[in-house]
Formats: C-alpha cells, sequence, structure tokens
C-alpha cells in the first residue's frame, strides 16, 4: 500500500510546492492521475519513486520509508519495488530493443536470478506485440512501438509498482488505448499496483480510481 | 550499477559510435606514436652513422669544412671539395705513424659514385666479394651489392662513367670499366657505390690516357719529329681508346707526377695513441690539411640533429596536449548530448557517481585502446625501419 501524509515539497528557490495531505493507494489498485500541467504530477511520481526527498511529511511505499534510506538503499528499493514509464520513450539510441528491455538487469546486481531474463523479455515482447522489433535499434521503431518497449523494461523485472509518467501522451488514440491495456493486463498479471499519469479523459474510467491532484492538493496548492 | 554493467553500457556506447571511437582511438595513437616514432628513427639513424663514424679514425683532407670531408670520405657525398694531392697521402703511407688509404670520389656512373681507392680499403671496411674477384689493373670495377642488385650488373658487365660536361671538350670523357667483382651488401654507402683503382679515377678525369704508340702510327697522322729529342707530335685524328683491355693496357700512362694528382680524402688509421699524437701535429703544422675525427664531427652534428628533434618533439608535445583537449571537449560535449541518457539511466537505478564512471571508462578505454594501438604499431614500425634506414643511408 501506498500512504502519503502531510506530505510537503518545494524546489529550492521556485515558488512552486507541492502539499499533500492524504493519499492512499491500495495494493494492486490501478490508479490514474489527472491535473493541470505543471501542477506537481511528475514530482509526486519522484517522490514516490525516491528521485526527490520529501521536506515533511511521511510517505510509506509498501512499509518502507524511501526517504529514510540511504541513498544506496533507496537506489536498490526503487530498482527492486518500482517499474518507470517515461512519456517520452526514453530508449538508449546505442542499443537494441531486446537490449533496452534487459537494461535494468544489465546495469545493476540488485535485481536477482538473471537466469530467465531472456525468456522474460521475449515473452513480454510477444505480448506487446515487438517481437520483430527485438533485435532492432530504437530510431528503426515507430512511436508506439517504441513505447511499448518502453514499458516492457518497466515490467522486466516484476515490479509491485508501476508508475506511467503520462506513457500516451505522443501516441494516436488508437496506440494509446493499446497501450493501457497492456499496461493494465500487466499491473493485472503481476499484480502490480499502477499508478498512471494522464491526460486522456477517455482514458481514466478503465482505471479503479482517478485521483485529480489539484483536488487533492486542495487550496495548499499553487 | 556494477562493473559488468560498465563495461557492457560503455562497450555498446563505443561501438554503436563507431565513427567517433575511431576518429578518438586515431587522433590519441598518434598523439603517442609520433614522439616515440620520431625518437625511435633517430636512434637507429644515430646508431648506424655513428656506427661507420666510429669505424673510421680520422680522415686526412684539404682544409675545409670537416663535416662536409666526412660525408665525402663515410658516404661518398658532397665531390665538391676541395682536393689534396696524392703524395700527401703517399707521405703518411711511407712514414711510420699510420696507415692511409686514399680516396677518390668525384665521379659517378648514373647515380652511383665511383670511388677510386686501395685494395686496403676493402680489407678495412671488411667488405667481402660476393661474387668474381678483387680489383687487379686499371680499369676494373668492383660494384656494392645494391648497385648490382638495381641494374642487373653480373661479373663480366661494364659500367661507364658519366661525362661531367657535355660541351668541355678538355672535360671528363666517358671511360669503359669491366666489372670484375661484386660485394656483398654491408647495409652501408658501399653497397651503393663503384669500387675502382685511385689510377682509374685519374684515368676518367682525364690525367692519364691510352692511345696507339706515336712511333708506330700511320705517317699521316703525325705533326712532327723531333729526331734529336725524340718527341713526336700527332694530330688529332689519334684515336684516345675509351675502355682499359688486356691489350691495350700497356697504352695508357699519365703525364706529369702521379703525387700531383688529386684524392677528395685518406682514411687514416694510426699504429698507436703515441703515433697518432705526432701525426696530428704533423697535419697540424701543414695549414693546408686537416685531420679529423669522424666521431666528434657526428657528435657535433647530432647535438645540432637532436636539438632539432627537441624542437620537433616539443611542437608535437604541443599538438598533443591540444589533440587531448580536443578529446576531453568531445567527451564533455557528448555528455552534453548524453543528458537525456543520463536522466533515463538514473531513472532505471544508476546513480550520478556510476553515470561518471561511465564516463571515465569510455574515455580510458579510448586512451587503453590507442596506447595498445600505438605500442602495437611502433613494434610493427621497429621491425621496418632498420631496413630502411640501412636502405637510406646506403644511398
Amino acid at each position: 500500500m501506498i500512504t502519503c501524509r502531510h506530505l510537503k515539497f518545494a524546489y529550492p528557490g521556485e515558488r512552486f510546492a507541492l502539499e499533500i495531505d492524504a493519499l492512499d493507494i491500495k495494493k494492486g489498485e490501478k490508479v490514474a492521475l489527472v491535473g493541470a500541467s505543471g501542477c506537481g504530477k511528475t514530482t509526486l511520481f519522484n517522490l514516490i519513486s525516491g528521485i526527490l526527498i520529501p521536506e515533511s511529511g511521511d510517505l510509506d511505499i509498501f512499509g518502507a520509508t524511501p526517504s529514510a534510506l540511504p541513498v544506496s538503499e533507496r537506489q536498490q528499493f526503487r530498482i527492486r519495488t518500482i517499474g518507470m514509464v517515461p512519456q517520452n520513450f526514453e530508449l538508449l539510441d546505442y542499443l537494441t530493443i531486446r537490449e533496452n528491455i534487459e537494461l535494468p538487469f544489465q546495469i545493476t546486481s540488485v535485481l536477482p536470478d538473471h537466469s530467465g531474463i531472456a525468456a522474460r523479455c521475449e515473452e513480454l515482447a510477444d505480448r506487446s506485440g515487438i517481437t520483430a522489433q527485438l533485435n532492432k535499434f530504437p530510431h528503426e521503431l515507430s512511436q508506439g512501438e517504441r513505447q511499448r518497449a518502453a514499458i516492457c523494461r518497466a515490467l522486466i523485472a516484476s515490479p509491485a509498482l508501476i508508475l506511467a509518467d503520462e506513457p500516451t501522451g505522443n501516441l494516436d488514440p488508437g496506440n494509446q488505448e493499446k497501450l493501457v491495456s497492456l499496461l493494465l493486463e500487466e499491473a493485472d498479471r503481476l499484480g502490480s499496483t499502477l499508478f498512471m499519469i494522464t491526460h486522456e479523459p477517455e482514458l481514466v474510467p478503465r482505471f479503479d480510481r482517478c485521483i485529480d491532484l489539484l483536488k487533492l492538493r486542495g487550496e495548499a496548492g499553487v | 550499477m556494477n562493473f559488468r554493467g560498465l563495461l557492457y553500457l560503455g562497450s555498446r556506447y563505443l561501438t554503436r559510435h563507431k565513427a567517433r571511437t575511431l576518429i578518438l582511438v586515431s587522433a590519441f595513437t598518434l598523439v603517442w606514436l609520433l614522439p616515440a616514432l620520431i625518437a625511435m628513427v633517430v636512434g637507429q639513424v644515430e646508431t648506424r652513422i655513428r656506427a661507420r663514424a666510429g669505424e673510421t679514425p680520422f680522415l686526412l683532407g684539404k682544409n675545409g669544412s670537416a663535416l662536409e670531408l666526412v660525408f665525402n670520405g663515410l658516404y661518398f657525398t658532397k665531390p665538391e671539395i676541395q682536393v689534396l694531392a696524392f703524395r700527401d697521402v703517399q707521405a703518411i703511407q711511407e712514414g711510420e705513424l699510420a696507415s692511409a688509404i686514399p680516396l677518390y670520389s668525384r665521379f659517378s656512373a648514373g647515380k652511383n659514385r665511383i670511388v677510386g681507392t686501395s685494395i686496403d680499403y676493402f680489407l678495412f671496411r671488411e667488405l667481402e666479394i660476393a661474387s668474381g674477384r678483387q680489383l687487379l689493373r686499371l680499369g676494373e670495377c668492383v660494384v656494392g651489392a645494391k648497385v648490382a642488385e638495381e641494374n642487373g650488373i653480373v661479373v663480366g658487365d661494364a659500367v661507364i662513367s658519366s661525362p661531367e660536361t657535355l660541351f668541355d671538350l678538355g672535360g671528363v670523357y666517358p671511360l669503359k670499366m669491366k666489372v670484375v667483382g661484386i660485394l656483398g651488401s654491408s647495409g652501408t654507402p658501399d653497397d651503393s657505390a663503384i669500387f675502382v683503382d685511385v689510377k682509374t679515377c685519374w684515368i676518367i678525369e682525364g690525367l692519364g690516357h691510352g692511345h696507339d704508340e706515336a712511333d708506330k702510327l700511320d705517317p699521316d697522322k703525325l705533326l712532327t719529329t723531333d729526331a734529336t729529342s725524340g718527341v713526336i707530335r700527332v694530330n688529332a685524328s689519334v684515336e684516345e681508346f675509351n675502355e682499359i683491355t688486356e691489350a691495350n693496357v700497356a697504352n695508357f700512362h699519365f703525364h706529369g707526377d702521379t703525387g700531383d694528382h688529386p684524392v677528395t680524402a685518406a682514411i687514416l688509421i694510426p699504429h698507436g695513441t703515441k703515433e697518432q699524437a705526432l701525426l696530428k701535429g704533423a697535419i697540424a703544422a701543414d695549414k693546408s690539411l686537416q685531420m679529423v675525427s669522424p666521431t666528434a664531427e657526428m657528435d657535433e652534428l647530432f647535438a645540432t640533429v637532436f636539438s632539432v628533434q627537441r624542437v620537433v618533439l616539443w611542437i608535437l608535445f604541443a599538438v598533443g596536449i591540444a589533440t587531448i583537449l580536443i578529446g576531453i571537449l568531445v567527451f564533455l560535449l557528448s555528455n552534453r548530448l548524453r543528458k537525456d541518457e543520463f536522466r533515463q539511466l538514473r531513472m532505471l537505478g544508476a546513480d550520478l557517481s556510476t553515470m561518471r564512471a561511465l564516463v571515465v571508462y569510455e574515455a580510458v578505454f579510448v586512451i587503453l585502446v590507442s596506447l595498445l594501438l600505438s605500442g602495437a604499431l611502433l613494434y610493427l614500425c621497429s621491425l621496418v625501419t632498420p631496413g630502411i634506414v640501412r636502405a637510406v643511408l646506403a644511398s
């Protein structure tokens, strides 16, 4: 479960401040996060993933408090627990799609059991419809294919929490639909919690719940 | 990120960006290779040049540039140096202080220098006859290995000296010389020389010549005959021999005293330290001659060469520093371009120090590969350059 109480964060020297009194997301829940640009959605994701440290308040992720952990342990916690899907695909251009998907296992020894990684990669690619693209480089793929590859990379370590930062932002409606389906199915299959930022109102009904960050922040916003 | 991951990502980045990596590796390879190569080649040249100089105790020559005398005496270059009289060489030969080997290297046959000397030269330089025999009489020659190889000369062939001045009727006429021997290769300038007896050189110069005996000539070719003095004057129709053969060798003769005839230098081999000192004193007393130590001259020459080499190395050092700075700039600029890549890695769990380690790894990889490559190239060059240096110095 993700529990957030009296969370407060501000970037040094900036007016922006994110304050959240209470937020609870259950294990396995699929939650859409909406809100106007600049209201702090990505900042909240960075706080949850431990990339940013809150000024005050409590943030509990599946029983752990990332901000209380030393840097290396926080990093290990993130690698083990969270799969992140960025908005702009963000695949490394000098690696093939297969290598990009397997990257989390290549760059860290935190993740256990490397043995079945190739099979797991192929399985994910098969379900995402990019098997034929596995040995290609990112520039050879369409935007939708690249985003699906980014999702495969986020899922390769079977994370307990999937943070998807507006992954459909650059896709056409058809591809948006396919991608959200893929994320929801995989989250279901893995029993993972899915927390996804979106600006597409038509996608929201597919989630268990929708949180409007502006409402969540109440009058404490910008 | 663990070390394996670092190797994996760094290697993939470098291999995927082949052109950039190749350019960087090539530039750094040249930075390491060029100074080392120059130092190596200069060292090899120095060793070979010093070896020949070191094998030649002293050179006798006319007063003038000592360095030109050394180059003429050792490498048969600078034929325009002042000549000394053969008498001066004879005087030392006949004395008890040193052995003297005359050298007259003024003429050439094509691009090869004709060196007039004595049999002692071959013994002194330990030159072996690979085929044929040693010089026995006027008009014969022994050619160096390279001369024979390049011109396809075999024993029994002939070489013709090059006329010096086409329009000077009193100048040097070509002489056809029979090749009686070919020297084994020595890797020295001797390989590119044509050796004759010093007297043969004087015949090339016109100081000696051969023609039918005047008293046996057709009366049509006679101008005057003085019965009292026995002097016979002949007209220009008398044919001069341009080749010395067994049949006409007796007709060759020198006009004037051969002691007055020229040589360009002589190799002096003092019989001992005391004799060397005495000889130096005697030659110093004769203001028209000089006795030069080739080793001392080479020391002076190499002092200049090394100062030039130092300048070149400093220039290369500056170019190297510039290249390294440009390399650093390339890395810094490419890191700015890789901002997104580093953000992704961070998102996936890599920390800042890992990213720095990745960049350092790539830089170290480029430097190490360039060092290995320059080492390998230097090794390959070290196999080839001695042959090139030997060939260049022999020509």
